[in-house]
């Protein structure tokens, strides 16, 4: 007989719980009804300040619960259980039986008793609600002119409130009892480096100190801190500890420990049988934890006792890695070398800004924790060794390049979000499931959580003898960037030359193109000039994007999607004239089909003559950059979008790259010109514009990032620019952006690092290669009118030019041709009506 | 075999289409070797008649037109396709006379 689940909170424990047990439970023993008190479903609360980046709740959301046998009441909270009948009662009247109950009701902020908490402008930092209200408070004072804000918490979460805040364009003062920032993850050496660092971001930290009291004066507020200190201020927000929500397990007789938290045994079962509790609610071995891995930990262990199992509690691995504020932090194990007799070894490298601690117990010989700062690269693989022998010398295990050589134990957790070790990748990866890092995602779960494993997944593969080739096809051994590296560094400009020299073969219809694209990239003159129209795709080679029955569709550039209503009728002329299919394109041009090789140079001149250039549509190059009407019409227009997606437009036409890139320009943040679904997009800002990477329409729709904010036009296009040759420079064939910087080590934090922060010192000369590119700038179409060699390659038939081809038939469909379907006999319509 | 164009108007690895007097099409290739093909211009997997306008390649040393429409690979000796042996196109024998390339039935 089916059983019921009630589950009382949806926050990222509560969710884990129901998937766990939906995936566990195959024989349907128990249907699950959870209460919220929220009126949103679970979202990822380990993310939340990047809520700031898109204002975009969507963004956190975690995978719904499709699924019959889950039940979801959204802002019903569940105020009564009456233990005896074992029934819960809501706010809305429901009276719920139940089987087991798991109460999963999370945290609250804690909020100090200082004078003037309440006053307007004092936020705490844990829902989209809290931000809500955060930007609402920042916006209105920057109305004023003003933007001083301070948060209450120099820890984990109170960086990541202040991470929220710069994002609002707020460089706080961060207040801190505690003597140094994170004192519960970094040591005094590390505190020390990450408070120089976060301050080189305009941070202002006062550690040893708190707030004594807040008072308003006028429209702001004055703090006073205990060592004196007195801060103008707009917005506080406090950030300074949770307290477990433990009030309806004390209401209804349950024990909660003396310090919070509902008291639960190693199966997470509280003092009533039928009743568990997990996550920030719950006190377990006397500790609540504030991390999500330990309540995704007892979400697992309850759904396995639903069902009959024996789990228990793991114990908490408190390890944590995060960037925070573009630092990165990380502390495992016994990181504050708590264990009688431990030795620490400490490399603190001022210059490169750099902190690492590892602990070793008495005799040096085994790994029990550590501590980096600026560079956590090697912390998978350090928290993977606690507790086992140190392999060396211990400073050899954080000194510089050239060290030990680390592989990881096989049972050690690669994937602490999802529990995954290194044998379970290791099992896919041998049985042949998994050949590559997406493979591994798919059977094993590892790397879809935080996803700071996946360098890791990388490594293992390699490991595990998987050969991650890279060769572009039979006839090169490069990956398509060594080829572009090859010939930009050589100066090649033939496929014969750069085949002769380093490859084999022939070519194919992969390596041709891709070094055809290449080629273009590096301004080798017209991409029919000779050699070159033999290594292009057809739509490349005539100039147009080839149809099903071998026709052609011509798409005339129409920068920024603005037309003067001349143009307008001489597109239309020439459809009409040429008899053409016409369709207006997503991206805000106009798309004319069934034109054949011959036609297409007649076409053209009267477009070329009329002012048209190439639109590209056919090319792995720039298409559109799409735009709303911005200021200059829009009521709600914050800036001039239509010119700058013209400018950008006209800049970046005709380049060449590893794929199509598209763009779009948006006037304000209400997003009309859809610039989130684009390679680069652009959305204006009061103050200037953000910049976003790597969205994408397609098979897998994504959203583009922020990389970017409220930067000036001439700052936005030098960034562009080095984005763009950086992608062409080094992604692979027919690679999307999307992917070539999920592909980057480091992914869009690395990509940040170069193109704005010039990490690899290349930016001018990305810089440089644009300016080329602009300088060089030819239309296509153009260039073709004018070389009656090139003119003389758009014939149907070698020996009766102009002769038609036979198999090109249409039909007409509401009033336009189309084709009839090659290979397909006609129906006569008689016999249909019949 | 029908006269169709002089040798000199081709260019290594960029095929043409002709026309044949029975209205069937040819697409006729000069390979980097030096060698001439001829053949069905119409690519079967999609009916349309555009295999003159496909790239010559090689797949494991073997000469090779591929379709522009879903990019299968016909041998140019053969006129095999080499992504399903159950299919191909017809092969025209094609001989240079005085430096004018000359196409025959299949």
């Amino acid at each position: 007989m089916t059983r019921t689940l009630v589950v009382v909170g949806h926050g990222m424990v509560g969710h884990r719980l129901v998937e766990a047990l939906r995936e566990k439970d195959v024989t349907g023993q128990w249907r699950v009804v959870v209460f919220a008190e929220e009126t949103r479903p679970a979202y990822d609360r380990v993310a939340l300040s990047s809520y700031v980046d898109s204002w975009d709740a969507e963004s956190l959301s975690l995978a719904p619960h499709e699924d019959d046998a889950v039940v979801l009441h959204l802002d019903d909270k569940v105020v009564h259980i009456d233990r005896d009948n074992k029934v819960v009662r809501t706010t809305k009247g429901r009276a719920q039986p139940y089987d087991a109950l798991v109460l999963a009701t999370g945290s609250v902020p804690f909020v100090p008793p200082v004078p003037g908490r309440d006053l307007p402008g004092c936020h705490v930092y844990r829902t989209i609600e809290d931000l809500d209200g955060i930007r609402a408070t920042v916006e209105s004072a920057r109305a004023a002119g003003r933007h001083a804000g301070m948060v209450l918490g120099g820890g984990l979460l109170g960086l990541e409130a202040a991470n929220a805040l710069r994002g609002m364009g707020i460089s706080p003062h961060v207040v801190e009892l505690g003597p140094r920032l994170m004192p519960l993850q970094v040591d005094e050496g590390g505190g020390g480096l990450l408070k120089r660092l976060v301050e080189k971001l305009d941070l202002t930290v006062h550690t040893g100190t708190s707030a004594s009291s807040i008072e308003q004066d006028g429209e702001r507020l004055i703090a006073k801190l205990s060592n004196g200190v007195e801060l103008d201020l707009d917005v506080v927000v406090f950030s300074a500890g949770i307290r477990p929500r433990d009030e309806l397990a004390r209401s209804f007789g349950l024990t909660v420990g003396e310090r919070g938290g509902i008291v639960v045994d190693q199966a997470c079962r509280t003092s009533d049988e039928h009743i568990y509790a997990i996550g920030e609610c719950a006190n377990i071995g006397g500790m609540v934890y504030g991390l999500v891995a330990p309540g995704y930990s007892m979400a697992e262990v309850v759904a396995d006792r639903l069902l009959g199992g024996s789990a228990e509690f793991p114990g908490a691995d408190m390890s944590t890695k995060l960037k925070l504020l573009g630092v990165d932090v990380a502390s495992f194990g016994d990181a504050h070398a708590k264990e009688e007799g431990a030795l620490e070894v400490v490399v603190n490298d001022a210059v490169a800004g750099t902190y690492a601690k590892v602990v070793v117990s008495d005799d040096a010989k085994t790994l029990l924790g550590g501590i980096l700062v600026g560079d956590a690269s090697k912390y998978t693989i350090l928290r993977s060794l606690v507790g086992r022998p140190v392999p060396g010398d211990p400073v050899a295990l954080i000194g510089p390049e050239g060290g030990v050589e680390l592989s990881m134990p096989h049972d050690a957790q690669v994937c602490s979000c999802h529990a995954v070790t290194k044998q379970q990748i290791v099992d896919v990866v041998n049985s042949g499931d998994a050949v590559d890092v997406p493979g591994i995602k798919a059977c094993t779960k590892a790397g879809t959580g935080c996803g700071s494993c996946v360098p890791m997944l990388k490594k293992l593969l390699s490991e595990c003898g998987v050969e991650q080739s890279r060769a572009l096809c039979e006839h090169f051994d490069h990956s398509r960037a060594d080829l572009f590296e090859i010939v930009r560094s050589t100066g090649i400009t033939t496929f014969s030359d750069l085949i002769t020299r380093h490859g084999r073969g022939l070519g194919c219809d992969l390596c041709k193109p891709a070094v055809a694209s290449i080629l273009a990239s590096l301004d080798n003159g017209h991409v029919l000039e000779g050699e070159q129209a033999t290594l292009q795709d057809t739509n490349d080679r005539f100039l147009a994007n080839m149809q099903r029955n071998g026709t052609y569709s011509v798409v005339p550039r129409i920068p920024g999607g603005e037309i003067t209503p001349e143009k307008l009728i001489v597109i239309g002329e020439v459809a009409r004239d040429f008899g053409l299919y016409t369709k207006i394109t997503g991206g805000q041009r106009i798309d004319l089909f069934g034109a054949t090789v011959d036609q297409l140079p007649e076409i053209w001149k009267r477009l070329v003559d009329a002012g048209f250039e190439s639109g590209h549509a056919y090319g792995k190059a720039l298409r559109t950059v799409k735009s709303c009407v911005g200021t200059t019409w829009c009521r709600y227009g914050v800036q001039d979008s239509v010119s700058l997606a013209i400018a950008l437009e006209l800049r970046y036409r005709g380049l060449r790259s590893p794929h199509k890139l598209k763009s779009a320009v948006s006037g304000c943040a209400r997003e009309c010109a859809e610039a989130r679904g684009k390679d680069f997009g652009i959305i204006a800002t009061e103050n200037g514009w953000n910049l976003y990477v790597g969205g994408n329409g397609g098979f897998t729709p994504r959203h583009a990032d922020l990389i970017a904010s409220d930067v000036d036009t001439e700052t936005l296009i030098k960034l562009i620019d080095r984005f763009l040759m950086f992608y062409i420079r080094t992604a692979d064939r027919l690679q999307r952006t999307s992917t070539w910087i999920e592909s980057l080590e480091g992914g869009l934090d690395h990509l940040r690092d170069v193109i704005v922060n010039d990490s690899l010192g290349i930016c001018a000369d990305l810089e440089a290669a644009m300016e080329k590119h602009v300088d060089n700038y030819a239309d296509e179409w153009r260039g073709v009118l004018e070389d009656p060699e090139k003119l003389a390659r758009f014939t149907s038939f070698v020996n009766a030019p102009g002769t038609p081809d036979p198999t090109i038939s249409f039909r007409e469909e509401r009033g336009q041709k189309v084709p009839v379907l090659l290979g397909v006999p006609s129906v006569v319509q008689a016999e249909v009506s019949r | 075999m029908t006269p169709v164009c002089e040798l000199s108007a081709l260019r290594p690895d960029q095929g043409v289409a002709a026309l044949l007097p029975d209205g069937s099409q040819v697409a006729v290739f000069l390979t980097s070797a030096g060698t001439v093909h001829a053949l069905g211009n119409i690519d079967p997997f999609s009916g349309a008649a555009v295999l003159a306008r496909g790239i010559v390649g090689d797949r494991g040393g073997v000469p090779v037109v591929v379709s522009p429409v879903y990019k299968q690979a016909f041998e140019l000796s053969t006129g095999k396709c080499l992504d399903d042996p159950s299919t191909g196109v017809p092969v025209h024998p094609v001989v240079v006379t005085d430096g004018v390339i000359q196409v025959g039935s299949p």
